[in-house]
């Protein structure tokens, strides 16, 4: 489902990003790059909200004709944004919740190892090899799904 | 329990390393032992200051998002100072114009050492890790600052925070 995921900086540039169609990488590029002013547009509006509406978790942040952008936010202003196929109707926005837990879990990993410094491109293998699992996850799901429909037609 | 004692050890264990191997070559002057002291606790505050940024990535994993200054620092003086030093900080005073005062009145790492103002010299030492804690806990969370810690009798102590506003 994940077809590119990117973790932006504080001071938001990219720390990691990463997108599975390879040949169009730019375009993700570009996608997650204007995701970061609806990004600041929501948490400036959450500031004032509620303790239980402050929640990590973004929701979708716009939704293309082909793809879907979901943001969250760590406490430490680190920005995921993960571009979602949005042939995909199956996701569920709790599914892309625990998605984002799971990177953040990664992240956090990351951070508390002494070898990383922080502010640094991350190049972790582990945290590479999760991002890759979420991303075939999907991959093998997808036409798992497909068969599906074509038993139901 | 003895989990407790780790931590007081392991940190004991690191101040007495940072300064033996800053005592290699012979003391000359009492000039230059100063100098030495004072790399010695830059050294020190640097090592808490990676430490506090792991640490807070850890902690506010499954916390709300933070309203405000005052926010991060009450949860650095209840959650933060509960889950290293088992207790939460006796006093948090503020000036509202980014000073942060925070006392601790039984803190930790001096609680073993003297009750008193024996040793009173050695105190800035072991004070310098957890500085570096502070600051680097709200550096990851957006807040630069300067952290100084004082002590006038221990094991009481105060950290005092100044925010640097940009």
């Amino acid at each position: 489902m994940a077809v590119c995921v990117a973790v932006i900086a504080k001071e938001n540039y990219p720390l990691y990003i990463r997108s599975i169609p390879t040949e169009n990488e730019l375009k993700f590029h570009y996608m997650v790059h204007t995701s970061l002013d609806v990004v600041d547009e929501k948490i400036s509006a959450m500031g004032k909200a509620l303790v239980d509406q402050r929640e990590l978790y973004l929701g979708l942040l716009y939704p293309t004709e082909d793809y879907k952008v979901y943001g969250y936010v760590t406490n430490s202003k680190v920005k995921f944004v993960m571009v979602v196929d949005s042939s995909n109707t199956a996701l569920r926005d709790n599914e892309i919740r625990s998605m984002f837990r799971k990177l953040h879990n990664s992240y956090t990993d990351v951070m508390c190892n002494p070898f990383y410094n922080p502010g640094d491109r991350i190049q972790s293998r582990a945290f590479d090899s999760m991002v890759t699992s979420m991303m075939i996850q999907v991959l093998s799901r997808a036409p798992c799904c497909r068969a599906g429909e074509a038993l139901w037609a | 329990m003895a989990d407790e004692a780790l931590f007081l050890l392991l940190h004991n264990e690191m101040v007495s390393g940072v300064y033996k191997s800053a005592e290699q070559g012979e003391v000359v002057s009492a000039a230059k032992a100063l100098e030495e002291n004072g790399r010695c606790i830059t050294k020190l505050e640097n090592m808490g200051f990676r430490v506090g940024q792991g640490l807070i990535e850890r902690f506010t994993k499954d916390t709300a998002r933070f309203k405000d200054e005052l926010d991060i620092m009450k949860f650095i003086c209840k959650d933060f100072w509960t889950t290293v030093f088992k207790k939460q900080i006796d006093n948090l005073r503020t000036n509202h114009q980014g000073i942060y005062v925070l006392q601790d009145n039984k803190f930790r790492l001096l609680t073993q050492m003297s009750a008193g103002k024996q040793y009173l010299e050695h105190a800035s030492k072991y004070l310098a890790f957890t500085c570096g804690l502070i600051r680097g806990g709200l550096s990851n969370l957006g807040i630069k600052s300067i952290v100084t810690a004082e002590v006038s009798s221990m094991p009481a102590c105060k950290f005092q925070v100044m925010i640097q506003k940009l």
